[in-house]
């Protein structure tokens, strides 16, 4: 059992040991490898050891992008987690109205991004657009191309109508699975809806709202088709997020060795990120009081 | 602590019912005595849950009426009942201490904090859970979390009767008899009315001191546990209590005698007298332990054939075939065993006569 060498044992791990290699480690040494390389063209190139790290960690619009992340990905936690949960809580229990209402509730998560992108500009469109033309006939001129914050409100109500569809479904299936008698339970020792809710449902619907948290953060941490579809980072630098920074440069500068830099801070944050609301959420509850 | 009546209920989960078989429970009409320990035994899916469910509360029956100490409720909510249930599965507020899933129920009525303390601690006291009163619940083993459930529900002074959900079948077996003397206990020292759910028929027999038996949604038989064992008023009630159940055989009436096909059983006189009133349909019934099996012929014996010989510890339970019809004994340690033939004799005590599944009785 504790023999290492020439244990046929690995020879079963080695699947999973060459497709992660592939998918993941070979890749990610690839971008660890130009974070350290200068290269001109093919062939040459200059070892730079941190300085990219050094200059991107020092970029000041990186570190605007990085705020604007932070103030984005919060916003869409503090939105759509409540929400869903509220939605989960309002859904019918059984019969056909629970198999309708969950389709409907699924259908925005069916649609690829780019082109929930394209929805949301003709849906907000100030000549032509159902909600920018009827928010315009209030009085209130609303152009998410023009006005950073209308760009701002056009992609969270995005965001918001896009994703919050995953935590309901995630927290309706957290529901689904406690049992009939901690209610029932709940009723004979009198407790009211708020009580039930905050003592049993939520508490009995920490592993999947832990999943949703995560999911949720992590994605809108990377946000990229939506805001590019829709302002393209603009107007000015208003909506310009981690990603759409990162692929500027990349891309747009073809600066691979700080773009590769900036790759593995990115990556890092958000491990760090993850890891710390997954250590939060397993302990909540869960610890003798001190 | 409260009588509580049941006055012609009935309850269908359908929302149209049309014949009997539509109805969960049938038609119950009964009291429960103030203080009493009463049993709830019958197979799965014949209503006992369903019962339980109207006299906490959480299902207002189709029909009939709930009332406790004279006053109907059959309106009211659980929590507005006084009424504590214990499940099947410990059922606790996870991120709560012992002590506040204790406190809960009182929090929730308001009652100020001194009284609740002390409350707590009383039926910790009684429950042995003082020591655990600032653990987290979740942390506790399955017998002291159903103890937490049931604490919850003598919190409450004003606690007209704990209705129990099979409670022990999530207990390791060790612990059940433990629980269950913990129970007795607590029944004794607080005097209150205690109906008990279950399909296991020794904790129904040791807990309780009526137990009430239900086949196909109606009460078949209510009885202390030696009336169910000695009298069992229904064919059901003799084959469901006793292990293995009641012997039957169908016969006809020939004087004094019972006749199954051409063998003889005698009668004692009031016996045969009741069964000359009712000639059709009629089926002798004989516990295992007092059908005596004999490896010879004795007097008064009629033969049969043996099956099967399973030994059981102290007692042997012998399998015999008689005229077609199988029929089971216990033989007492020490006797000896019969091999091929073996010679039944029915003690005249102990035969029970049944006309159409029910037993024959002298009024």
């Amino acid at each position: 059992m504790d023999k290492w060498k020439d244990n046929k044992a690995w020879f079963l791990v080695l699947p999973v040991f060459i497709l992660v290699a592939f998918s993941a480690i070979i890749p990610l040494m690839t971008v660890v490898n130009y974070s350290l390389q200068d290269i001109f063209g093919p062939g040459q190139r200059v070892f730079v050891g941190t300085e990219w790290f050094q200059e991107v960690l020092s970029d000041k619009r990186l570190h605007d992008a990085l705020w604007r992340q932070f103030l984005f990905s919060g916003l869409v936690l503090l939105i759509e987690m409540p929400l869903g949960i509220l939605i989960a809580l309002m859904m019918p229990k059984k019969g056909w109205a629970a198999s309708v209402s969950l389709v409907l509730i699924a259908l925005p998560l069916l649609i690829p991004w780019n082109v929930i992108g394209t929805i949301w500009i003709i849906f907000t469109r100030p000549d032509i657009g159902l909600f920018g033309a009827a928010i315009n006939s209030l009085g209130t001129a609303f152009d998410h191309t023009a006005r950073s914050s209308d760009a701002w409100i056009t992609l969270m109500l995005m965001e918001v109508w896009h994703w919050t569809p995953l935590v309901v479904l995630l927290a309706y299936a957290g529901l689904r699975a406690i049992p009939e008698a901690y209610f029932q339970a709940a009723k004979i020792d009198g407790a009211s809806t708020w009580a039930t809710f905050w003592y049993i449902q939520l508490p009995k619907m920490r592993g999947v709202l832990t999943i949703a948290l995560l999911l949720r953060f992590m994605d809108s941490f990377l946000i990229y088709a939506e805001p590019f579809v829709l302002t393209g980072g603009g107007p000015g630098n208003a909506t310009t997020f981690l990603s759409i920074y990162l692929v500027k440069i990349a891309v747009g500068q073809f600066d691979l060795g700080p773009a590769a830099a900036f790759s593995l801070v990115y990556f890092l944050i958000i491990l760090l990120f993850s890891w710390l609301f997954y250590q939060v959420l397993q302990n909540v509850g869960k610890g003798e009081k001190a | 602590m409260a009588k509580i009546t049941l006055d012609n209920v009935a309850h269908s989960y359908i929302a149209n019912p049309r014949d009997e078989t539509d109805y969960a429970l049938r038609l119950i009409d009964n009291i429960w005595d103030d203080g009493g320990a009463y049993a709830l035994l019958g197979p799965s899916g014949c209503g006992k849950t369903t019962l339980l469910n109207i006299i906490s509360g959480l299902l207002t029956p189709s029909k009939g009426r709930v009332l406790y100490d004279g006053k109907d409720v059959t309106d009211l909510p659980p929590e507005k009942r006084n009424i504590a249930q214990v499940f099947q599965f410990p059922v606790l507020y996870d991120t709560m201490t012992v002590f506040d899933n204790l406190a809960f129920p009182l929090k929730n009525r308001g009652f100020n904090k001194e009284d609740i303390k002390t409350r707590v601690l009383e039926v910790a006291q009684i429950l042995d859970l003082t020591k655990s009163l600032n653990q987290k619940a979740a942390r506790l083993s399955a017998d002291a979390k159903q103890k937490i459930s049931l604490g919850r529900g003598l919190v409450r002074s004003d606690v007209a009767a704990i209705l129990f959900d099979e409670p022990l079948t999530v207990i390791d077996p060790h612990l059940k008899w433990q629980l269950r003397c913990k129970l007795k206990e607590v029944h004794e020292q607080l005097k209150l009315t205690l109906l008990y759910v279950t399909h296991d028929q020794v904790e129904a027999l040791t807990f309780a001191d009526q137990v009430i038996v239900m086949y196909e949604g109606e009460i078949v038989q209510i009885g202390t546990p030696q009336e169910l064992f000695e009298n069992p008023s229904h064919k059901f009630v003799g084959y469901f209590i006793g292990s293995p159940g009641m012997n039957f055989i169908p016969c006809k009436i020939d004087g004094n005698k019972a006749m199954v096909n051409g063998a003889g059983i005698e009668l004692d006189d009031t016996t045969a007298s009741m069964a000359n009133k009712a000639s059709e349909n009629l089926e002798l019934g004989i516990r295992p332990l007092y059908l005596q099996v004999h490896a010879k012929e004795v007097e008064n014996s009629v033969r049969a054939s043996v099956k099967t010989i399973e030994d059981q510890g102290n007692f042997k339970i012998v399998t015999v075939h008689l005229s077609g019809h199988i029929l089971r004994a216990r033989l007492p340690e020490g006797k000896p065993t019969p091999s091929e033939n073996a010679w039944l004799k029915f003690p005249k005590d102990w035969i029970r006569l049944f006309h159409n599944e029910k037993l024959l009785t002298h009024k």
